[in-house]
């Protein structure tokens, strides 16, 4: 054995697995997304639509909605919030345990949608933090779904089980929607290389 | 259902003008005769129910010589007769007697204009905003308020990652 290396002297069985245990962590986390539905609104109903029989959350391990923010880890806000409603929102995402995610569903959420008037916040993402913003107005029950698959790919990615993931320095990094592609290499730009 | 005036409206009230358009009576009341003549309406016309109550503000409107305009709706329950009721106000004197001592339900609807539209009630017993938060020191239906008010929907401190 070369120095500073090690080998692992035990012999695994067959069925077991070696891992770190920050995916371990998100492995199970990701599986076990326990929404807060935040409804307001007309995607409330594709909300409610998701959940139920024919597209099936639970497919994806989300379909547990609890109605106590102290019990959930994924904010779904649904529908448009007016300036009444938003220090409940804070409140009730700041009652949420860590670790714990928000998707912002459909335009009025997002960007405030049609609604630009006095009453209406133009997109929550001005006072809480939003992991994914879901467009549509309403959003299909598919496009929901799809960011549940994108949010759990990132807490799989990314989380970590202290969750340092959400630590200031962490959260300056790009997110997947605003990295570049890769940009191709002209041929003979390879040519000259070679 | 609009009925026509009552008969004897005009020599008790010779201040109120009344007018037809489309089948609907209009009666238009200056302020200080509003309380007596819902008074006369209510206890001598069976009037017993007011139905709604709203405003206008007729601000650059063509043709309109006040700002505000009140509308007010009476029913009569036994025979779904209606009358509305109209009274102007000016700024900066935007006061009308309060109807709520004739009409309980009275109270939410004055709350609700004083909240959008900036007019007191005087008398009423319970002159708070209905709709908007108490923090709120705007009137937004007034046609002077801009559409995407004045800043109060980012009047909120933001959350971050690291202080939830």
């Amino acid at each position: 054995m070369a120095e500073g290396g090690f080998a692992v002297a035990v012999e695994l069985p067959e069925n077991v697995v070696i891992s770190k245990l920050d995916e371990l962590a998100s492995w199970c986390r990701k599986n076990s997304l326990w929404p807060m539905p935040f409804a307001t609104a007309c995607c409330g109903i594709e909300l409610m639509a998701t959940g139920a029989s024919r597209h099936d959350l639970a497919r994806f391990g989300a379909e547990v909605f609890r109605f106590s923010p102290r019990q959930c880890d994924l904010m779904i806000v649904a529908g448009r919030v007016v300036m009444k409603m938003l220090p409940v929102l804070q409140r009730i995402w700041q009652q949420m345990p860590e670790p714990k995610w928000c998707i912002s569903m459909g335009a009025c959420a997002s960007t405030g949608g049609v609604f630009d008037t006095y009453c209406v916040v133009q997109g929550i993402d001005r006072f809480i933090p939003v992991d994914m913003y879901v467009p549509g107005c309403p959003p299909r029950p598919e496009q929901l779904i799809q960011s549940i698959i994108d949010l759990q790919d990132k807490i799989q990615r990314e989380g970590t089980i202290g969750g340092r993931e959400f630590l200031a320095t962490q959260r300056q990094a790009p997110k997947r929607a605003l990295v570049e592609l890769p940009v191709l290499q002209p041929a003979n730009a390879l040519v000259r290389k070679a | 259902m609009s009925v026509p005036a009552p008969p004897d409206l005009n020599e008790r009230f010779p201040c109120v003008t009344c007018s037809e358009f489309r089948g609907d009576t209009r009666l238009v009341v200056p302020r200080d005769d509003l309380v007596a003549l819902f008074k006369f309406l209510r206890d001598e016309h069976h009037f017993d129910l007011l139905v709604d109550l709203t405003c206008v503000d007729y601000l650059k409107y063509r043709g309109a010589e006040n700002r505000f305009g009140l509308i007010y709706i009476v029913g009569d329950s036994r025979s779904a007769a209606r009358l509305t009721v109209r009274t102007f106000v000016n700024e900066p004197d935007t006061v009308v007697p309060s109807v709520t001592s004739l009409w309980r339900g009275a109270n939410w609807l004055e709350r609700e204009v004083w909240d959008l539209f900036g007019i007191t009630f005087d008398g009423h017993p319970d002159h708070r905003r209905i709709l908007l938060p108490e923090e709120f020191t705007a009137h937004p239906l007034r046609k002077d308020y801009p559409l995407q008010g004045l800043g109060e929907r980012h009047n909120f401190p933001t959350i971050t990652r690291g202080e939830a």
